[in-house]
């Protein structure tokens, strides 16, 4: 086995555990690379099935060619999708200008928030990766969110030998991580060898690509000329800009990432 | 792309405030493993809080841990060598956090142990160095640090490196290397420092690349504990990771506990690529087997001819993080690879300061960051291996209420404690006093008898013939006088225990359950006892005197020596 099979192993146990152990479960799909290679990963986990829907929360805000992409891969894939929004904060005028984090906070946050109720989730799978940013460093792979969604970082729980949290107080639900050990560079090696389709604005036009996908007002391009994942992967051997850099919303405070994230933030 | 490099896992742990966030964070800033604006942030934020710059900030990433400059919880972060990549687990230090510190070193293979130098050994130095020992991590550094604080003083250095060695050899931990550092100044990090020329080892960098992975589980026993059955379609998957072992389409397997036999009849995949027809462990697989019996999550898949271990009382070594006491008499959750059974703690053997390594006498429970022996007992039989055999399948944790409270190891099967020797054939057994020592004690003024120690001797086992005040020859007999069960004990060894009556006379010499010569010289004798013995049998127990009397010589195979006290005498078979 090589680093990326097992890379691909674990993911796997990690995503049938969640299964197993959750009656309700779902994922969340951001359209971006990360969560994309969830879904192969599941497709893996599961031979060809995906057994639980797949959540995308649309802040409205996202840039066009994601939802194009979405929409087609749900069916390519044949999966269950759920699409929501926070309609009662975008009505009352919610927007980035009204502040980032308090934009992300109602329309991520909130909206998230509101399917977990909606739906009774249990188990909720989500792509985030310890590389990328502080308090994701300091994750669970099975991760305890309160009634309210909120995260009592200062006293997670032990976790040791794949043992994971699956006993909990009815109301809360647990965040699944099973590729918080990958890193960006996984990330793109296993889609040159699998071979997985993303949405092209990966992909640099005009010298320009995105390297993290978010939402239109807030996420930003980098000046790139790597149109193939051969030539990203080149590109980030020599980079020394960290990978969110472009999100607006990391840059607001020093902690603004362990702020969004105790109130319940993917 | 270099996707096939190695990742070796290191947690860095020790004493609160010896060092260790400090010396990754130098790690990673040295090997420029940094994003770029990392350092501008930590300088922010030293100076938003009024502090001098930390290296530590880098892995402090909560505002809580930069404030106080503690890490509360367990960070990773990577970083690479021209060798090969790294995950470098930061634990806390604190004892509050201790299982934030497991949760950390858990998942590691190797270890960096800090101690500082002007400090010494704390109490954490030493239940850290413990809890490796107990997680299985055999490979470590000892990270001397703050060297700049005792002037680079190889005479201290070396005070440490012996006082430490000494406590880690008591628990099996062997360093390999002790290297003086000092994290702040970059002394002996990525470069030997010209300030302790007396080092002659390499830095901690050209160290780590040394450690060497562990390898080889794909030809232990197998190991396939189901985690799940699949019927998305027509095919039956059985899901799961294998532990240990490798697996072929056709192998006969067996699956346990249920103790049922069939045959791998396919190897599943999703994408042609995958399909394979040899898997091994490490590898999160799913199959479909020629027999379709009802399997379910918890049951191991082995080779019929390498099973697991199957029981419902073990003994065990564990660490306890839970904010109650483990106690005896309490249901509790038992997960073991994916199984997952209540049990309750049979009986606690010992509970240990880690710190000290002193057994506490008679603790009837084990108080949070307690390190314990104990014997537990499930609900319904589990499978599993011995750690030292297979340190996946030989690891569990114990569930109380919600949260997983213990963590620990099988150390061996339970034995009921027992009371007297005996022989041991499948039902039958004889109760044996002929291994008891017998002794005038002088200050007593009397005969005592001194009783080995209690074992079971099973077909085959060497048995003790010659103790201090008895003497057996190395082929005779023990017949026991009640049941007329007779052992035969040839070359020193239990060869066999049958009936008297369906015994042929061989001239080898009889001896009764509590060591007395049976005076039988001849086949005639011979035939008179065994006649003498149904007798008896039948007959009232007030006859087992004249019998006696008749039959035995207790002192023909015995001497009785003399002994000033009892005290202290501890007999022990001599094998």
């Amino acid at each position: 086995m090589d680093h990326l099979d097992r890379l691909e192993a674990q993911s796997i146990f990690i995503l049938r555990e969640a299964y197993k152990k959750f009656g309700k479960l779902g994922m969340l799909w951001s359209i971006g690379k990360d969560s994309t290679v969830m879904l192969w990963l599941a497709k893996k986990a599961f031979f060809g099935h995906c057994p639980f829907p797949f959540i995308h929360v649309d802040t409205t805000h996202k840039i066009p060619e994601m939802i194009a992409f979405r929409d087609r891969m749900a069916k390519e894939y044949n999966i269950e999708l759920i699409v929501h929004t926070n309609q009662e904060a975008l009505d009352a005028g919610m927007g980035p200008d009204k502040g980032r984090l308090v934009c992300c906070k109602a329309l991520k946050t909130d909206g998230l928030q509101q399917v977990v109720t909606k739906y009774e989730f249990e188990g909720l799978i989500l792509g985030i990766r310890r590389d990328e940013e502080g308090s994701r460093s300091k994750e669970r792979v099975f991760s305890e969110r309160n009634k309210d969604s909120e995260w009592d970082y200062t006293n997670q729980a032990p976790e040791l030998w794949d043992q994971f949290k699956t006993d909990f107080p009815k109301g809360n639900h647990i965040r699944v991580h099973p590729i918080l050990h990958w890193n960006e560079m996984d990330i793109w090696a296993y889609i040159e060898r699998e071979k997985i389709e993303l949405v092209d604005l990966y992909f640099a036009k005009n010298g320009k690509r995105y390297r993290s996908l978010g939402c239109a007002p807030c996420t930003g391009q980098i000046d790139s000329n790597a149109v193939t994942v051969a030539q990203i992967i080149e590109e980030l051997k020599n980079t020394k800009v960290g990978e969110r850099a472009g999100r607006a919303q990391d840059q607001e405070d020093s902690y603004a990432m362990q702020k969004l994230r105790k109130d319940g933030y993917m | 792309m270099d996707i096939a490099r190695e990742v070796l896992n290191i947690v860095v742990v020790g004493h609160v405030d010896h060092g260790k966030s400090t010396v990754i964070g130098r790690l990673l800033y040295d090997t420029k493993s940094l994003p770029e604006g990392a350092i501008d942030r930590v300088k922010r934020i030293a100076k938003e809080k009024g502090k001098p710059f930390e290296y530590a900030y880098l892995l402090d990433a909560f505002e809580e841990e930069q404030k106080q400059g503690i890490t509360i919880d367990t960070t990773q972060l990577q970083f690479r060598t021209d060798k090969r990549d790294y995950v470098i687990i930061d634990a806390p230090g604190h004892k509050e956090f201790l299982k934030n510190m497991i949760s950390g070193a858990a998942s590691a293979e190797a270890a960096l142990l800090i101690i500082d130098a002007n400090e010494g050994i704390q109490e954490q130095s030493k239940r850290h160095g413990y809890i490796l020992s107990l997680l299985g991590i055999q490979k470590a550094y000892v990270l001397v640090n703050k060297m700049d604080l005792i002037q680079y003083s190889e005479e201290k250095f070396n005070a440490i490196k012996q006082e430490m060695n000494e406590f880690l050899t008591s628990l099996h931990v062997y360093p390999l290397k002790y290297i003086p550092v000092s994290a702040f100044h970059g002394e002996n990090i990525t470069a030997s420092s010209d300030k302790m020329p007396w080092y002659k080892g390499e830095p901690v960098l050209e160290a780590i690349d040394l450690f060497e992975k562990d390898k080889g589980l794909e030809g232990k026993p197998l190991r396939f504990p189901i985690q799940d059955v699949y019927k998305f379609d027509s095919r039956r998957i059985i899901a799961g990771r294998i532990e240990a072992g490798t697996l072929r389409t056709g192998d006969e397997i067996l699956i346990s506990p249920s103790n049922k036999v069939t045959k791998v009849k396919s190897i599943e995949y999703w994408v042609e690529k995958d399909k394979v027809d040899q898997i091994s462990a490490g590898m999160s697989v799913g199959i479909t087997v020629e027999d379709e019996f009802f399997n379910q999550r918890g049951e191991f898949i082995s080779h019929t001819y390498d099973a697991p271990i199957t029981s419902d009382t073990f003994k065990v070594s564990l660490f306890w993080m839970g904010k109650n006491d483990l106690v005896k008499n309490k249901e509790y959750k038992l997960k073991l690879a994916t199984q997952e059974v209540e049990c309750e703690i049979y009986a606690i053997n010992k509970v240990i300061d880690a710190t000290t390594l002193e057994n506490l006498e008679n603790a009837s429970q084990a108080k949070t960051n307690d390190v314990a022996e104990v014997t537990i007992k499930t609900k319904r039989e589990v499978c599993f291996d011995e750690f030292r055999n297979n340190q996946n399948t030989g690891r569990f944790v114990i569930v109380d209420g919600y949260d997983v409270c213990g963590g620990g190891i099988v150390t061996g099967l339970a034995q009921e404690r027992q009371s007297v020797s005996k022989f041991v054939k499948q039902d039958d057994e004889i109760i044996v006093k002929c291994f008891d020592e017998y002794y005038y004690v002088v200050t007593e003024g009397g005969i005592k008898k001194i009783e080995g120690v209690p074992h079971s001797f099973n077909i085959g086992d060497v048995i003790p013939s010659t103790g201090v005040t008895y003497e057996y020859p190395a082929e005779f007999n023990v017949v026991d006088i009640k049941t007329g069960l007779t052992a035969i004990i040839r070359k020193s060894k239990l060869q066999d225990i049958i009936l008297l009556k369906h015994l042929t006379y061989e001239q080898s010499p009889f001896i009764d359950s509590q060591g007395a010569f049976v005076k039988i010289h001849s086949e005639e004798d011979f035939n008179k006892f065994a006649a003498d013995l149904e007798k008896l049998q039948q007959a009232e127990s007030s006859r087992t005197a004249a019998f006696a009397n008749q039959w035995l010589d207790f002192m023909k195979f015995r001497q009785i020596r003399y002994l000033t006290a009892t005290k202290s005498l501890e007999i022990e078979y001599q094998i």
